[in-house]
């Protein structure tokens, strides 16, 4: 069972786990994901299911290399998420996780555009209780923002996949292209869920916002459901760079000035996404390999980083850098996991980062496009900068807080999802032979020469030397309790005050408006009255009066017409 | 912890934090000195000059922070900013005082 749906065991393990408990659901939450990998690891690449059903060729399972490998990395981002959670005594996040994962799993392995559509959808409707699991007024609106942008997403993914299919080109899900009816709309579909710049928001909005292990498990699948999606349906399409690079530079400028510190890891999670998508979009096999094994590589690194903030958060209560500091003095184990994630998202050289990041920079450069090339070099420095320096120095060293004296190591299931994270990290950097070994293509490529790792560490070391010269020479803004408007402004705020202030302005016209109607309507009864009230020319005489004398008139000539 | 209070840490001694940055900037000298003497093979040509990714990354985290700061001062907004209620534009209400 577990070969011919590989999404079995985390879907049926959600199950399970809404009906059990204490250890019975601890067992199970951890058996899922394991059994789960069993299974991908028992796939054929080339096996696929078909069937029929209302005259519709579905394939809820298409194995290939590039299926299997995402169809790994969601059960290790699921294994160590739930090991993250095991404290967590809320069923309602435990089966969120379980479904929401499996969700994704479906999703990798569909090999038509309806059960994709299907998993798409799931993948919004179970992740949003990771949001709300907070159970904060924030959380709800944020939630519910999430939740619109993500069903938004799925029902033009459905609308595409319906023109697609109608113009003949069956429902199975591969190349699809721009060109292709409806490739627009599966295009969008797919850009909500990678972060496109301007559709981002629903990410930088809600992650913050969810529980602590919660943002853990929305960092490892959505996005990578996405990247995987446009990897298969648009591989090569020139857009895509020019997307990606924007990704890629825009969201280092508002993760230098953010204050939640896992809103900079939201924004940083763009900037990473942009890597992979210039690697979709230049769409030569060199690039393909990097965007996917930099997928890989993400969802351990941001894994561990967002599980790292999401230790000091369930620790201090606080996530806002202008209040945390100091904390390696209480928490040393979580600072060090932290720098070990800090040091694979900043590709340093045997860090999980490097071995993936360097593919995609490379592919840049040999394609010849410079101005990308030059783009990914200076977000490669902004992401060490933002993410590699910023997040341990202001939760764990800068100035004191108030929480140095009360904080403490986070429980030790915590620690133990850190450490495997932290492992996964340093054992892909150094050994990326294995990572290598599940890619779609064999390149040839080996990022350890003196060139790449000369050439990173000049970038890194010179980056932390211009972070720390400015925050000595103190033109390093400091970390200030706010927020930043982003694009979210325009519906959150912009779109609601205008319509209020439209409704403002049109009420003196409606009120003129009933106003007139009124007067209008009691002008009618006004003239009603004059003619037909109590003194009214037309009620000058009774009505049984002017009946009696009316029939004494017909009763007069009848008898005068009697006798003529 | 009353023993806590006085222990000391790592970084509560100046020292220390001036050891790292002395530190960083040996690795950094040590590193551009490296362009010297080994050999990087280059897929562009500005790669090939003296201390590019040296100078390029550390121009890039400069201007990072330069224009973040200059963007901070129009995006930057009360940490309540979407907690706090629409601006009434009713004229007969705008002397609320709670507006």
């Amino acid at each position: 069972m577990l070969e011919s749906w590989p999404a079995i065991a985390l879907l049926l393990g959600a199950a399970l786990v809404a009906v059990s408990r204490g250890r019975v659901r601890m067992l199970i939450m951890l058996a899922a994901p394991l059994l789960g990998a069993w299974g991908v690891y028992q796939l054929e690449p080339g096996t696929i299911i078909e069937f029929q059903m209302m005259g519709l060729q579905l394939t809820p399972v298409r194995v290939d290399k590039l299926s299997i490998l995402f169809g790994y990395l969601f059960h290790l981002a699921a294994f160590i998420g739930v090991v993250y959670s095991l404290h967590i005594k809320d069923r309602m996040q435990d089966v969120a996780a379980l479904a929401y994962a499996g969700s994704a799993v479906g999703a990798v392995f569909a090999g038509d555009l309806l059960t994709l559509f299907v998993f798409w959808e799931l993948l919004a409707v179970t992740s949003v209780f990771l949001v709300l699991a907070r159970r904060s007024k924030r959380s709800l609106s944020s939630g519910m923002r999430y939740l619109v942008m993500q069903v938004g997403s799925g029902v033009l993914l459905l609308a595409g996949a319906i023109w697609y299919a109608s113009a003949g080109n069956g429902l199975t899900f591969d190349f699809i292209g721009l060109d292709a009816p409806g490739g627009w709309l599966i295009f969008i579909a797919f850009g909500i869920k990678a972060g496109f710049p301007l559709l981002h928001t629903w990410l930088t909005d809600a992650y913050p916002e969810a529980t602590p292990t919660g943002t853990v498990f929305l960092s490892a699948f959505t996005t990578k459901v996405a990247i995987y999606s446009l990897a298969r349906g648009f591989p090569g399409t020139d857009l895509l760079i020019v997307i990606g690079t924007v990704m890629a530079c825009f969201p280092i400028f508002f993760a230098v000035i953010e204050n939640d510190l896992r809103r900079v890891l939201a924004y940083s999670l763009i900037n990473q996404l942009g890597f992979m998508v210039v690697g979709i979009g230049i769409g030569t096999q060199l690039a393909l390999n990097g965007a996917v094994a930099h997928a890989f590589t993400d969802v351990i690194f941001k894994g561990l980083l967002m599980m790292s903030m999401g230790a000091v958060l369930h620790v201090t209560g606080e996530m806002r850098g202008s209040e945390l500091g100091g904390l390696y003095k209480k928490m040393p184990g979580t600072a060090i996991l932290c720098m070990v994630g800090a040091a694979s998202i900043s590709a340093f050289p045997l860090f999980s980062g490097f071995v993936s990041k360097s593919m995609v920079v490379a592919a840049a450069i040999h394609e010849g496009h410079t101005v990308v090339w030059l783009a990914l070099l200076f977000a490669a420095a902004g992401v060490f900068h933002h993410a590699g320096i910023k997040i341990p120095f202001f939760a764990f060293f800068a100035h004191d807080s108030r929480f140095v004296d009360t904080a403490h190591e986070p429980p030790v299931n915590m620690l133990v999802a850190m450490s495997l994270g932290a492992l996964l990290c340093v054992g892909i950097g150094s050994f990326p032979g294995l990572l290598y070994s599940l890619l779609p293509y064999d390149t040839g490529f080996w990022p350890y020469d003196v060139s790449h790792v000369l050439s990173q560490l000049q970038l890194l070391a010179f980056s932390a030397l211009a972070f720390t010269w400015l925050k000595l020479a103190g033109i390093y803004p400091p970390e200030l309790k706010s927020v930043h408007l982003d694009v979210d402004w325009v519906y959150r705020r912009w779109a609601p005050q205008a319509i209020q202030t439209a409704l403002a302005r049109l009420a003196p016209i409606d009120r003129s408006l009933r106003d007139q109607g009124r007067a209008l309507v009691d002008a009618t009864l006004r003239m009603l009255a004059r003619h037909h009230g109590s003194y009214g020319v037309l009620a000058r005489s009774w009505p049984t009066g002017s009946m009696v004398m009316w029939v004494a008139v017909m009763l007069g000539l009848s008898l005068a017409l009697y006798y003529a | 912890m009353s023993a806590d209070k006085q222990k000391t840490y790592l970084f509560d001694n100046p020292r220390n934090v001036r050891r790292v940055v002395l530190g960083l900037v040996g690795v950094c000298v040590i590193l551009i000195s490296l362009d010297l003497l080994l050999h990087r093979h280059v897929s562009h040509p500005w790669e090939a000059m003296f201390g590019f990714y040296a100078v390029y990354g550390f121009a890039a985290c400069v201007l990072l922070v330069l224009l973040a700061k200059e963007m901070r001062k129009v995006l930057i907004r009360n940490e309540d900013y979407y907690d706090e209620p629409l601006k009434s534009a009713d004229p007969s209400s705008r002397e609320d005082p709670r507006a």
